[in-house]
């Protein structure tokens, strides 16, 4: 048999051996060959700036025609304390949540799309090391979702501060807010790899969207409750609760009702959710048929 | 070289690849054959490592293809020229593939021109006809330059001059000593095409062999015959228990005496034979006698 291989032809001679960045290199012509990349990237992460930016501006302009009573209410303080957060303008809830249905169906895209086109056994055929490939992927969609968070988040606190500069908008050194720029830009990549194991695990395009989005927005939403203190730990431990915890402007923290989330709890919510996401995206390919 | 031993599949309680052995030789195009439904395309995901077998073992130049970290200079594969996403570019996909393999990207310019698409490289793959996807997907096998090929059906869609083109070309694949294996479901597709042949029914082995042999297997033995004796002549033959049936040109078609039995009792008995010309066993006749058991879906009663 060895004989019979040393005749075969070999116009092919560059001994090419097998390297990790050429699977990075190769996810990153994936991702950026499709259109719909520019398109869902670009639409998405201009939409949230946008809502956040509307929210600054509406808000300066409420603040500068509001009417503050010449003189204090009896039995109040001197002067009614601003009850206006300026950090929140930056990171409007349904901005944010827009922001992280996107980023999941990114990711969730980039594992299903193979699925659902076929892609996949052209794809292991080439590289049968499978977990090497959704290695590629996830670290290649993570770093582009990390950038494109970044962005959204350091631009939507820039513009909504600059805009509200005259009504307490803040810098990044003020308490709380490099935390919220931070958080905020980690939740794109986050959520992204959450879509990307639930893509890997369910495999099908629409099963995989109400998936991720049910588990993303729906189940913190249901398990807000604090009769139970185990129905409000759970709603806890979803990246969005951890998301708004990390966001909060700490001056304004004060009702964090019964069993709150403490701002270590939430960074362990997330860095869990990544390692989970990571976790079960490679391992779930390693023998399954495609 | 693909070597397979005792391969099995099962899925549920159906069996898919039954104990499936076989050996697939460089050199010579070895044709994949079977009816729809026999097994053919689960074997190939097994040989790549695609679909787990549930039993058995396959190994391609003595190694399970899954075991490599990359692919494509060891083998080139078509499944199904779809396995494609129909948003990128013909040149965008196969960027992708060479560059995953660390091969150099003028490869992909190159096995476009070799596949006669060089004009389609920047063309959305949406576009594309069945026929150019099996040229793409046929150039995509090549980027590597394996020893080894798997194709699965990469004629469908193909026109009558890319049918032809892809004949040659594995050809000259299996010529330049490369193995080659090439599934079809039509024995015609493989009468010009392959050398070997590899039979399955069931998910079970019907032959390997080669194609002569093959043909040779068919029981039915035709002999067309002409002659004015013909009333003489064919009651001597069904006095030996063959049968005789006219034919619209005037020949008759003795079938169940060979032409050398034939010769000798029109010699005997003074017929004169204008013709006498054993008729080569249709290979599609052969085949389908020999799958007919096995057919998954067949439509109606036996024909």
């Amino acid at each position: 048999m060895t004989a019979v291989l040393d005749n075969a032809p070999a116009r092919l001679r560059v001994g090419a051996p097998a390297r990790f960045r050429h699977l990075l290199a190769a996810e990153w012509i994936k991702l950026w060959s499709l259109r719909s990349t520019y398109w869902v990237l670009g639409a998405g992460a201009l939409t949230v700036i946008g809502i956040n930016a509307n929210s600054a501006a509406s808000n300066a302009d409420r603040l500068a025609h509001q009417q503050l009573p010449s003189e204090p209410p009896p039995g109040a303080s001197v002067r009614p304390e601003l009850l206006f957060d300026p950090l929140h303008t930056a990171f409007v809830d349904p901005a944010w949540q827009l922001l992280m249905v996107i980023a999941a169906t990114v990711g969730g895209i980039a594992v299903f799309g193979e699925y659902t086109s076929g892609l996949i056994r052209t794809t292991f055929t080439a590289v049968p090391d499978r977990q090497a490939v959704i290695a590629a992927k996830v670290t290649v969609v993570s770093a582009v979702m990390l950038t494109l968070g970044t962005l959204v988040s350091g631009t939507s606190f820039g513009v909504t501060q600059m805009l509200l500069r005259e009504y307490g908008g803040l810098s990044l050194g003020d308490p709380g807010a490099l935390r919220a720029v931070i958080a905020a830009a980690l939740l794109a990549p986050l959520c992204a790899l959450v879509g990307m194991a639930v893509g890997a695990v369910i495999r099908h395009a629409a099963g995989s969207i109400v998936a991720v989005i049910a588990l993303l927005l729906l189940v913190p939403a249901l398990f807000r409750g604090e009769r139970y203190r185990w129905v409000k730990e759970i709603g806890n431990a979803m990246p969005l609760s951890a998301w708004e915890r990390l966001v909060m402007n700490p001056e304004r923290a004060r009702d964090l009702g019964k069993y709150p989330l403490t701002i270590t709890e939430a960074w362990i919510v997330y860095g869990a959710w990544a390692t989970a996401a990571m976790a079960i995206a490679v391992l779930v390919v390693r023998r399954r048929d495609v | 070289m693909i070597e397979a031993t005792e391969l099995t599949k099962r899925y549920g309680r159906t069996t898919a690849v039954d104990r499936l052995s076989f050996t697939v030789r460089p050199g010579v195009v070895t044709g994949f054959l079977g009816p729809n439904g026999a097994g053919k395309t689960t074997t190939l995901r097994m040989v790549l490592g695609l679909n787990q077998p549930t039993g058995g073992t396959v190994t391609v130049d003595g190694q399970p293809f899954g075991d490599r970290p990359r692919g494509l200079r060891h083998v080139g594969a078509l499944l199904n020229a779809d396995d494609v996403h129909g948003g990128r570019t013909a040149h965008a996909h196969l960027t992708m593939l060479a560059v995953s393999n660390g091969l150099p990207r003028r490869r992909v310019s190159e096995v476009l021109a070799e596949v006669g698409m060089a004009d389609a490289a920047g063309r959305r793959i949406d576009g594309f006809s069945l026929g150019m996807k099996q040229r793409l997907g046929i150039a995509a096998t090549l980027l590597g330059d394996p020893p080894v090929l798997l194709f699965d059906e990469p004629l469908n869609g193909l026109d009558p001059e890319g049918v032809r083109w892809a004949r040659g070309f594995f050809k000259q694949l299996a010529d330049e000593g490369r193995t080659v294996l090439v599934s079809s479901h039509l024995m015609r597709e493989m009468e010009q095409t392959a050398e070997e042949l590899i039979v399955i029914g069931r998910g079970r082995l019907i032959a390997a062999q080669s194609l002569r042999a093959f043909a040779a297997r068919s029981t039915q033995l035709r002999v067309s015959v002409r002659t004015p004796d013909t009333e003489l002549l064919a009651a001597l033959v069904t006095g030996e228990g063959a049968t005789v049936r006219p034919e619209d040109d005037g020949s008759y078609t003795v079938t169940g005496l060979p032409a050398e039995r034939i010769g000798e009792l029109a010699f005997t008995h003074r017929v004169r034979l204008h013709e006498l010309s054993p008729q080569r066993a249709s290979l599609e006749e052969a085949f389908m006698e020999l799958t007919q058991e096995s057919v998954e879906y067949s439509a109606g009663a036996a024909r």
